[in-house]
């Protein structure tokens, strides 16, 4: 346990001290931020509100580039190989990147929160325990996401080719660039697939239409991710090399895809219900009339 | 036998096809400074990298302070120290974060603040790791194996890559862990290192121990003679230049012509008259008195350096 929290500390420092943690927690999501709330949703509160929901997300979802490359760099460079003589195990060193990681995104999202209020004049934020939960999972399981594709991967060129494919979906399909409405309905189709999808909607519907935790769309949402995560982490801890030279075995490969089970399951069920389709559908029509489907309170101002 | 720090017992390890430890079996004794000596890819570091919980191995039997480096990994750990090969540390990581982080992970410490001193690392505190020079960092290395005290210390090549200076401030450290009876095993392929650093010294050479003692034994053990290197203008066979007066043996390696002798002026004499008799120049002539690049050769055929 004193090891888990000695390297969290050591990860945190590390971070701050990165010139690129600065990019991707800092720059990156406030960038978004007001592109978002300041051109997408042209500084109308309850729009603004309504974006927060991506915001969050991409803020949450970046996670999973950091971690990967970090722990790639580390393998690579035979730093991995030295904490492997010390009693440090295989769950010490990747629990501790991601409670560091967690650590890290925490203050951006405050502050995300604390600039719609102070600039943008948002001046409730839905539930914010649904909107805490999402977050705290999300942050986790996109980390330990990370985590595993450091694992199936053999160099940093690698990572970041892997990397870009995850990012591109992740940003294009779930609706966190693109409302989820306006997209094709093929597209919305494989949309359905994707793990920010849910954390994108369940954002939104906590942020901006204040659903509970235990409103069945928070709590759907809030459940896949926790099985996300719990199986990702598995996943990782098993797939963890210490040693830059030993490869993945091709069953590794093979492991890492059942990471994608939990959403494959859930986008089938999801695409015949089409549950969670209508309530981006309702939250997005709800913008431009915002009288008739449960006017969010800010909005009368 | 009952009271040995590590026995290594027909150990053998593969990787893939390649054997590279192929029956490797020996004794390292409480206090004492035991050498692995060979060249590059003798199997010295998966030797080393078995003993301390990093490798498993594919046959034979090892005990490390009498536990199983496979199965008792953790525990193991918190009695060796070890300074690897081909590691790093984070960059932007300080010195003495360094040697704190790596304390606290165990149960039994010693104090980082005497072990900067000790190390001369102490104006380099606040340093980043990035920012150390390669023997400041190769001094952080011994310095962070000792962090908990460890019962056995590993050493894998401790000065390769290093420049002669820096070599011997190297040399110092482990000297003086030496005469404090730290328990040190250390791979190398320089002789001279070996030589003065090691009680004990097993000669690897693809995979197997080809000699073991002390380098005083090993040395005596070839015959304790001057070694006389030498190149010829014009081929010469093994067999006369054996013949010639004072020469104990004679042996080609490379194109170099290896001589052995008990009274080298005499050998030297001898050699000299019978090239003149043969209308043969002596391209270089070299003298190096005994060494265990000497039992190398004589096992191998093959220098050590190559």
């Amino acid at each position: 346990m004193t090891n888990f929290l000695t390297l969290t500390r050591m990860r945190i420092q590390l971070t701050l001290r990165n010139k690129m943690f600065l990019f991707f927690s800092v720059i990156m999501p406030f960038g978004f931020f007001f592109l978002y709330a300041g051109v997408f949703a042209r500084g109308i509160p309850f729009v603004v509100r309504y974006f927060l929901g991506p915001v969050l997300a991409l803020t949450v979802m970046g996670s999973f580039w950091g971690l990967s490359a970090a722990l790639v760099t580390f393998r690579e460079q035979g730093i991995l190989r030295r904490f492997h003589v010390t009693p440090v195990t295989p769950s010490d060193m990747l629990a501790s990147s991601i409670v560091a990681n967690f650590v890290l995104t925490l203050p951006t999202v405050l502050i995300e929160f604390l600039l719609a209020r102070t600039i943008f004049h948002v001046t409730h934020f839905g539930n914010l325990v649904s909107a805490f939960l999402l977050i705290a999972l999300g942050t986790v399981s996109f980390a330990s996401l990370g985590l595993v594709v450091a694992s199936v991967t053999n160099t940093m060129q690698e990572t970041q080719i892997i990397n870009q494919l995850i990012w591109f979906p992740l940003l294009f399909l779930s609706g966190a660039t693109v409302p989820l409405a306006n997209l094709p309905q093929v597209v919305k189709r494989v949309g359905l697939f994707l793990p920010a999808t849910y954390l994108v909607t369940g954002l939104q519907s906590a942020v901006y239409w204040a659903f509970a935790p235990w409103s069945l769309d928070v709590l759907l949402a809030l459940c896949s991710l926790a099985v996300w995560a719990i199986l990702t982490f598995f996943l990782s801890a098993q797939l963890f090399r210490w040693e830059p030279e030993s490869k993945i075995p091709r069953r590794a490969k093979l492991l890492a895809a059942a990471t994608a089970i939990p959403f494959l399951l859930l986008g089938i069920w999801e695409n015949k219900t089409n549950r969670t389709m209508s309530l981006a559908q309702a939250m997005y029509e709800s913008l431009s009339a915002p009288s008739k489907s449960a006017p969010p309170a800010d909005s009368r101002k | 036998m009952t009271n040995s720090v590590i026995q290594v017992e027909n150990l053998v390890k593969r990787y893939g096809d390649v054997e590279a430890v192929r029956g490797v079996s020996f004794n390292v004794e409480e206090g004492e400074v035991f050498g692995l000596l060979g060249p590059n890819g003798a199997g010295k570091t998966s030797t080393v990298e078995i003993l301390e919980g990093l490798r498993t191995l594919d046959s034979g039997r090892v005990s490390v302070c009498g536990l199983d480096p496979q199965s008792s990994a953790t525990e193991l750990k918190h009695s060796i120290g070890a300074a690897l090969q081909s590691t790093s540390l984070p960059d932007k990581l300080r010195v003495m974060e360094a040697l704190r982080l790596f304390a606290s992970f165990y149960k039994r410490r010693r104090d980082p603040e005497e072990l900067l001193k000790r190390f001369g690392l102490e104006e380099k505190r606040n340093t980043f790791y990035s920012q150390l020079s390669g023997g400041q960092k190769q001094r952080l290395a011994l310095a962070m194996a000792l962090v908990n005290d460890p019962t056995v210390v590993f050493f894998d090549e401790p000065t390769a890559g290093l420049d002669p200076q820096v070599r011997r401030e190297i040399y110092d450290i482990i000297e003086e862990l030496r005469r404090e009876k730290k328990t040190i095993v250390m791979t190398t392929h320089y002789i001279e290192e070996a030589e003065r650093l090691c009680d004990r010294v097993a000669i690897v050479d693809h995979g197997k121990v080809i000699a073991l003692g002390s380098p005083r034994d090993l040395k005596a053990r070839s015959g304790g003679t001057t070694r006389i290197e030498v190149r010829l203008s014009k081929p010469e066979t093994n067999g006369t230049l054996k013949e010639l007066e004072g020469v104990i043996d004679a042996r080609q390696v490379g194109d170099t012509y290896v001589l052995h002798s008990q009274r080298p002026p005499q050998a030297i004499v001898s050699l000299v008259k019978h090239l003149e008799a043969q209308g043969n120049d002596l391209i270089s002539l070299e003298i190096a008195t005994p060494s265990l690049e000497d039992v190398f050769i004589e096992m191998t055929g093959r220098r050590l350096r190559d």
